[in-house]
């Protein structure tokens, strides 16, 4: 039924993608669970926190999107602004 | 007299000699030349090599030292795969200018006093203008020109300073400084105006995506990073550069997240990346020297692969926009895969070339306790990735399906983007060996189970947080304004303003003349005129009756 075809490559089909998901879930836990076994080395003591690079790393990028998208609206101009 | 002779004579040679030979002469000296260059660059010696007297100032063209010769190294690296990617698409003038360029890089180097690195300076400017203006597009003209007064304009800030060092202290040695008095300053601005620092950074995001496909892979390579060497050998460990580079790594995020067109994503991510350096350089230790250069040689190698993949797409497609593109991982297999590993080396992925050298960045703000440094360099990290790692390869091969299917990379574009991939790899494998060529004695653990982990959680966490908020990611058919826009838009309609107000009252004031003076005549005519009052035949009557008149008033006055 779904024969992967040119147009219609094995990636963009909506059970793989669910299962890329899934892996990724998996990948992103067991990242945080390996501190478990894996000593992370804090040097400045916070940045050994259980799990502290994952929160960190997520709130900073959900923080620069915001930011951006707020600064977006002073900034954001149609591509042909300067042409007229 | 030998030891006058800077390498970068022979890529300037090269140069000359692209525009004289054709055929495969010309791809024999795209290829020799850069070579030869890397064998000179290993003979230099550690020191100056030798001076020659000019108008009583001691020149010293050529001064070798580890740090000089990584730089040099990769710009000589750069000359052989730009040219490689770039030899059979790439016009004979583009080739040409770009080798004189890659000269212009080299020469600074290796320059052993101000007035030889303000010649190989300006020599940049000049032929990396040529290079803007390649892209062939009124828009690459225009851009070409706000590229050249703007390099020219730190140029001269430069020279002030120079001229002000030269007057005050005798000395045009190149020695390490800090931004005390005025011509220091003048010097750092100089050089920062070239490393895309703010406010002046525009020019970085203005010019390059304007080149074309192949000219942006030069581009991205050799003037910010000259910037960056220099700041190492004049301004080590000034305080002001912890600051600047840390808005640079900054600016360089946000507005790559706002930005749609592939190559100026790129172009942010550039000023990001070279923030990183002149932070490294304003922290001034000798791990943080190490850092900037090492990351510096990286950065290149990873940045013009990206520079090469986006180069291949517009190439193909003729399409620069993320809105345009989409989807072309189906038919671009090996472009996607280079793509996707310059993206991993931009984000440090472990076991890429970014992983091994921004460490060392990390390591010295963590010696020197500098925790806010820290922590905002790691919170850049995260943010490399968000906007390069994945926003690149994602809206440019995956995301929608754009209809597209253009074929893959031809095959020398393809062998140079394999060949910088394998080096992002390399060097992000074995680190020990490349550390060994860096300029101080490095004692530092790259892979550790600790270290590993940790970046593993920043970075696949920044992932999940790009992909959770895809919605708010979505591609406008915009761009951002900035700095530029001062002298864009701001100056011009200031201009036409004045011009305006000062051109209309002169004209107003002009007929206000030419009224008053018709005005004039036409009342001069109307009394003197042929019909006028005193031109005309009086009566002999009227004259009889005047003479009585006035008879009369003489008898009157006469007897009283």
């Amino acid at each position: 039924m779904n024969q992967p075809t040119h147009d219609d490559h094995w990636l963009v089909q909506p059970e793989n993608i669910r299962r890329i998901w899934r892996v990724f879930y998996i990948v992103l836990a067991a990242t945080v669970l390996a501190q478990l076994v894996i000593k992370v080395k804090g040097y400045f003591g916070i940045d050994g926190w259980f799990g502290f690079a994952a929160g960190y790393g997520f709130l900073c990028c959900a923080a620069m999107v915001l930011v951006a998208k707020g600064l977006g609206v002073f900034l954001k101009r149609p591509d042909n602004y300067y042409d007229g | 007299m030998a030891e006058l002779a800077s390498p970068a004579l022979i890529l300037l040679a090269a140069a000359l000699l692209i525009a004289l030979t054709r055929g495969h002469l010309r791809t024999a000296v795209i290829f020799v030349a850069p070579l030869a260059t890397l064998w000179a660059i290993w003979q230099v010696p550690d020191g100056v090599a030798d001076t020659v007297r000019f108008l009583d100032y001691m020149i010293e063209p050529v001064e070798g030292s580890a740090l000089r010769r990584l730089f040099a190294t990769i710009f000589a690296i750069m000359a052989f795969t730009g040219g490689l990617f770039a030899f059979r698409q790439a016009r004979w003038y583009e080739l040409s200018a770009a080798f004189a360029y890659a000269a212009g890089a080299v020469g600074v180097c290796f320059a052993g006093d101000l007035i030889t690195l303000f010649l190989f300076w300006e020599l940049m400017a000049l032929f990396s203008t040529v290079i803007v203006w390649c892209g062939g597009t009124p828009a690459a003209r225009r851009a070409g020109i706000r590229y050249a007064i703007l390099h020219l304009l730190g140029g001269v800030i430069l020279k002030v300073g120079i001229e002000g060092v030269v007057v005050h202290t005798g000395s045009i040695d190149i020695q390490p400084m800090l931004a005390t008095n005025f011509d220091t300053w003048m010097i750092l601005i100089g050089i920062l105006i070239n490393a895309a620092a703010p406010p002046l950074s525009a020019w970085l995001a203005d010019a390059y995506p304007e080149s074309s496909p192949t000219g942006s892979v030069f581009l991205s390579a050799f003037t910010t990073k000259t910037a960056v060497i220099a700041l190492i050998l004049l301004f080590p460990g000034e305080p002001v550069l912890i600051g600047v580079g840390l808005y640079m790594v900054m600016y360089g995020i946000i507005y790559a997240l706002l930005e749609n067109d592939a190559r100026r994503i790129l172009a942010y991510s550039i000023v990001n990346q070279v923030g990183f350096m002149v932070c490294a350089v304003g922290i001034g230790t000798h791990m943080a020297l190490n850092g900037a250069a090492a990351h510096a040689f990286a950065h290149i190698i990873y940045k013009a692969l990206l520079f090469m993949s986006a180069g291949v797409v517009v190439y193909r497609t003729g399409k620069n926009k993320c809105t345009d593109l989409g989807g072309l991982f189906r038919t671009m297999p090996l472009t996607t895969i280079c793509g996707i590993i310059g993206a991993l080396s931009i984000s440090s992925f472990p076991l890429t070339s970014g992983f091994t050298t921004k460490a060392l960045i990390s390591q010295a703000a963590v010696d020197q306790q500098l925790v806010t440094v820290y922590f905002l360099l790691t919170a850049a990290s995260a943010g490399v990735f968000l906007h390069a790692g994945i926003k690149f390869p994602w809206f440019v091969f995956f995301q929608k399906d754009s209809g597209l299917r253009p074929k893959d990379a031809p095959w020398n574009m393809a062998a140079a983007m394999v060949f910088f991939s394998v080096l992002c790899i390399v060097i992000g494998v074995f680190p020990e060996a490349f550390y060994r060529f860096l300029p101080y004695p490095v004692d530092y653990q790259a892979y550790t189970a600790g270290k590993v982990l940790f970046y593993l959680q920043l970075l696949l966490f920044s992932g999940l947080a790009f992909f959770v908020m895809l919605p708010w990611l979505k591609r406008t058919p915009t761009i951002s304004l900035d700095v530029d826009w001062i002298y864009r838009r701001l100056l011009p309609t200031i201009a036409a303003w004045i011009r305006d107000a000062v051109a209309d009252p002169l004209g107003r004031v002009g007929r206000r003349i030419t009224y008053m003076f018709e005005a004039a005549l036409s009342r001069i005519y109307r009394h003197h005129g042929p019909e006028g009052v005193l031109a005309r035949t009086w009566p002999t009557g009227s004259m009889v009756m005047w003479v009585a008149i006035l008879l009369a008033c003489y008898l009157v006055l006469y007897y009283v």
